[in-house]
């Protein structure tokens, strides 16, 4: 067993684990924190993807000792309170899912990418970008089309905020 | 329409939990005490199991138990089953091989049951099934379904020539005659590509076990919850019926995967009870490409006869389809009554007749998958319509137009009596959408940068609705798949509903909320809609075949009607008249011809007090049921048009256009509609240009990882365009048709027909992988080069 300290959702955890414990068993199992998925074991589907200080990762593919000492949100730390993050707002706005199962990797990773090419990111990128990210369901049209209108909200809610 | 209304497009009330990453999925539930199960499979296709050797397993640290199906079989536990008989030509049943939970004696498919292990950890569990040592006697395997009846290895003792059923469908004579009077005949080898499901949740389980009550409860990945109770229960004899709960929490995606009862839940179960504790287990993806049941897997041949006009007199279709090692829980239905009766497409064709033998192969079971034998059909009416077409310089537009049924009801020489539908509409839609008259203009615009545009239709008709129990119980079916609701009224007015339908990515939380909404007039936030649960919902045949609207709102809708005539006897004695002289409009009873009502939430408050009518007048309460049993399927049809581009250098196709023109009847939720489009599309486009299960020779599974399975991704598609028709539905209250299925069944063709227009006529197989296009369209520049 070995020690971990990290901080999730801006929560500091400290945790025993066995040190074959991958960051998304961490945050499931430990944490209780289910809203991470597991769709693969061969890092491809996205289900997992939270942000390590700040950047998209897949849960699946770091141990959560490589973790110590970071930052990790994960879906659930994503809404302010009840409010939910533009992003998260989007996707239910423009039914960017049904099953809801690639969802939470899908709303991360979507985060990310406008964090890194802006909030004006045409449809060719955002689909590009999406390469590591498997959705059954949806034909990724509506994801697709969540992700642009995210975009574009969230460049308006820092406005938003320094307004109120 | 109101704002939630019937026709709404409603935002959905199930998106809040998913959003924010509280939905609740089979793995994230855990039970206390709970141990997990690890399986051991079979590396081998086809072997002979000598013996199994569990101490070292059983020595592991943490280990609780190592079963195998000796175990099974001394608890007399009984098969999986196959629920559809079949009978073969000459009138003899279907040939069953016997299918254990866990392997007994022999192995058939690589990813079979041998043993499991359950033990305190996963990773203590996954260790000690390394130490299991089996000794295997390798057996010669068969894996493609065209060698299957020839082969020397034999799958099952039952089947010698490893065939389940030699059936057929239709008038052979009758066709035999068209064939001889034909103008032309065209001739098509088919084959329709194997496919894994892949839901995005993998498959998962938690049995338990309480020793108090005696009785069992399964928390389960499944698209019907009551129906794996009732095979539980009355066939593999786990636990009587009243002594199971079943459980299907949220459940992410299932298309079909998720019907059957497999291995997996039934050993769950029963080692709960063998060692006093639940016991999870959650499937790797790796496993779910090994033993979730498989989709498609025919070949096929296939003739289409024209007279002189173009008009289409017979179709003729012999086709081998892959069963695999195994009968799976619907898997004889599929190759035969869910695909024959929809060989005439939305064409008036005097004669058909379609021969189907089901084989045994060393692979993994396959059953319904996403259209369920209706892809496949409409992949052989739509090739061979194209084709005809393009061989008799036809414009394959008007070759549809010229054979599409004009009248209704219609009744096609394989069973199905269409009840409505105007394909003329569809299709002229959709050639306004894809604009089709400046097709031209932009295949010379692509050839002037090198590339090849291609235009291709699927002009599809489905069976929906599934469907009416005594046809389907004529036809084999072992159960009735009516469905069943109840609507709970509360003393506050609020409601909870009551399916047997089961969500899992559908949306059945909003849109059966809107029809409750629409008819009683309560806030749409004021309905819960509850399903997924045998000890809540009284029963359900559960959600496939494009059911849960046909079927399974009309039972909702039956028992609204209930509430409604409950109400009204209520509203009498609270408005002081005859329950004949009170109606109900906008969520109010009223004596017709005054001004004086009852709001539905002071009836229901009435129904409960019951201050205001004795007990020998009415029974207090305001909640009822009702089982609805559709009188027909439904059709939904539509035309897709697909246009593409092809790079000859690199073989590259992309899908530059895609028009989607569909007639779903009544539409509850357009937003909810298209999304069931959309994806349904992705799958089928899936499965022309990325998808297919491989097996080498020696039946190991290649394609078992999404490292080497090419899954669509949002690069692959452009934006879809979707329109739709409306023809309402006569054949249940509501006029709805279903449109689960529709993108997966138009799409295949849709895409090999543009993919032979761009490379002029080249037939092509799918997956038509950039490989193989290229050398298509390599051949075709030579045949131009040389012509
Ligand atoms: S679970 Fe991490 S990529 Fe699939
Ligand atoms: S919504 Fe089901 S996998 Fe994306």
């Amino acid at each position: 067993m070995a020690a971990v300290s990290m901080t999730v959702n801006g929560r500091s955890v400290t945790a025993d684990i066995d040190p074959r414990t991958l960051l998304v068993q961490f945050l499931r199992e430990d944490l209780r924190l289910t809203g991470t998925h597991v769709g693969c074991d061969t890092s491809q589907c996205g289900a997992c993807v939270v942000h390590l200080d700040g950047k998209a990762v897949k849960a699946c593919t770091i141990l959560a000792l490589q973790c110590e000492g970071a930052h990790v949100t994960t879906i659930e730390g994503l809404a302010n309170g009840t409010e939910l993050h533009p992003m998260q707002a989007a996707f239910r706005e423009h039914h960017g899912l049904q099953c809801g199962f690639c969802t939470p990797g899908m709303i991360m990773t979507a985060v990310d990418l406008v964090n890194r090419k802006g909030s004006d990111v045409d449809e060719h990128t955002i689909r590009h970008e999406l390469e590591g990210n498997l959705c059954r369901c949806t034909g990724y049209h509506n994801i697709v089309k969540a992700i642009a209108a995210g975009a574009r909200a969230m460049a308006q809610a820092p406005l938003r905020q320094a307004a109120e | 329409m109101t704002a939630t209304g019937i026709g709404a497009p409603v935002r959905r009330k199930e998106d809040q939990r998913f959003v924010t990453g509280t939905g609740r999925y089979v793995d994230d539930l855990n039970r206390p005490g709970q141990a997990y199960a690890y399986f051991l499979r079979s590396p081998h296709a086809h072997a002979a199991i000598r013996r199994i050797d569990k101490a070292a397993a059983l020595a592991s640290p943490g280990v609780l138990a190592v079963l195998t199906g000796e175990d099974l079989a001394a608890d007399k536990i009984g098969n999986l089953i196959c629920g559809w008989m079949i009978h073969s030509k000459d009138g003899t049943p279907m040939k069953a091989g016997p299918h254990p939970a866990l392997a007994q004696g022999k192995v058939r498919y690589v990813g079979d049951h041998v043993a499991v292990v359950i033990a305190e950890t996963l990773l203590q569990a996954k260790d000690a099934a390394e130490a299991i040592v089996v000794d295997y006697e390798v057996l010669p395997a068969v894996v493609d379904p065209a060698e299957a009846q020839k082969s020397q290895a034999q799958v099952h003792e039952v089947a010698p020539d490893n065939t389940v059923f030699r059936w057929h469908l239709g008038d052979k004579a009758a066709v035999d005659q068209a064939f001889a009077r034909a103008k032309h005949i065209t001739k098509l080898s088919l084959t329709n590509n194997r496919l894994v499901p892949n839901a995005m949740e993998p498959r998962a389980a938690i049995g338990e076990y309480d020793p108090g009550t005696d009785s069992f409860t399964l928390y389960t990945t499944s698209q019907n919850p009551h129906v794996a109770r009732l095979v539980l229960s009355a066939f593999i004899g786990i636990a009587p019926e009243h002594k199971l709960r079943v459980i299907a929490p949220d459940v992410g995606g299932g298309f079909g995967s998720k019907i059957f009862i497999y291995a997996e839940e039934t050993v769950c179960l029963w080692a709960a009870r063998k060692i006093g504790r639940p016991v999870k287990w959650n499937a790797e993806r790796t496993e779910a490409f090994l033993a979730d049941a498989h989709g498609r897997d025919h070949v096929t041949e296939a003739e289409m006869a024209v007279d002189e006009d173009g008009r289409i007199l017979g179709i003729r279709v012999s086709t081998i389809a892959n069963l695999g090692a195994y009968l799976s829980t619907f898997a004889s239905s599929v190759p035969t009554y869910l695909y024959a009766p929809l060989l005439s497409g939305p064409y008036d064709i005097p004669a058909i007749y379609c021969e189907v033998d089901g084989v045994y192969t060393n692979t993994a079971p396959v059953d319904a998958y996403r259209g369920a034998g209706r892809p496949e059909a409409t992949f052989v009416v739509e090739r061979l319509a194209e084709v005809t077409a393009r061989q008799l310089g036809m414009d394959p537009a008007k070759f549809r137009k010229k054979n599409y049924i004009r009248n209704f009801p219609h009744q096609t020489p394989v069973i199905m009596t269409y009840d409505v539908g105007d394909y003329h509409a569809s299709l002229e839609k959709a050639l306004e959408l894809a604009d089709y008259k400046n097709f031209g203009k932009r295949k010379r615009e692509s050839a002037r940068r090198g590339k090849l545009r291609g235009i291709g239709f699927s002009s599809y008709i489905e069976a929906c609705g599934i469907a009416p129990s005594q046809a389907v119980g004529s036809l084999g079916a072992g159960v009735g798949l009516w469905e069943s609701a109840e609507v709970r009224v509360n003393p506050t007015g609020s409601i909870e509903v009551l399916t047997g339908s089961h969500s899992h990515g559908q949306g059945h939380e909003t849109t059966f909320a809107q029809l409750v909404s629409d008819r009683l007039g309560v806030p749409i936030e004021n309905i819960t809609i509850v399903h997924g649960d045998t000890d809540k919902v009284q029963f359900g045949m559960g959600t496939y075949g494009s059911r849960s609207g046909a079927v399974g709102m009309s039972a909702i809708a039956k028992a609204i009607d209930k509430v409604i005539a409950k109400g009204k006897k209520v509203a009498a004695h609270v408005l002081e008249a005859s329950e004949g002289d009170i109606e109900f409009k906008d969520g109010k009873f009223t004596v017709v011809g005054t001004d004086k009502s009852a709001a539905f939430g002071d009836i229901a408050l009435q129904a409960y007090i019951a201050h205001k009518f004795s007990g020998q007048e009415l029974e207090p309460g305001l909640k009822e049921g009702a089982f609805y049993d559709p009188t027909n399927f439904t059709f939904p049809a539509g035309v897709h048009i697909c246009e593409v581009e092809i790079d000859p250098e690199t073989g590259m196709t992309s899908i530059v256009n895609w028009t989607a023109v569909d007639d779903f009847g009544v539409v509850i939720n357009p937003m909810i509609v298209e999304g069931q489009v959309h994806g349904g599309i992705a799958q089928g486009v899936g499965q022309a240009l990325h998808e297919r299960a491989v097996y080498d020779a020696s039946g190991q599974l290649l394609t078992a990882s999404y490292m080497d399975y090419q899954m669509p991704r949002a690069e692959d598609f452009p934006p879809f365009t979707v329109g739709m028709t409306v023809t309402p539905c006569p054949s249940n209250p509501l006029g709805v048709k279903g449109c689960g299925e529709a993108g997966a069944i138009a799409a295949p063709a849709a895409v090999i027909n543009a993919i032979t227009d761009a490379l002029g006529h080249e037939d092509i197989a799918m997956p038509a992988t950039p490989h193989a296009v290229w050398r298509a369209a390599q051949k075709s520049q030579m045949r131009m080069a040389a012509e």
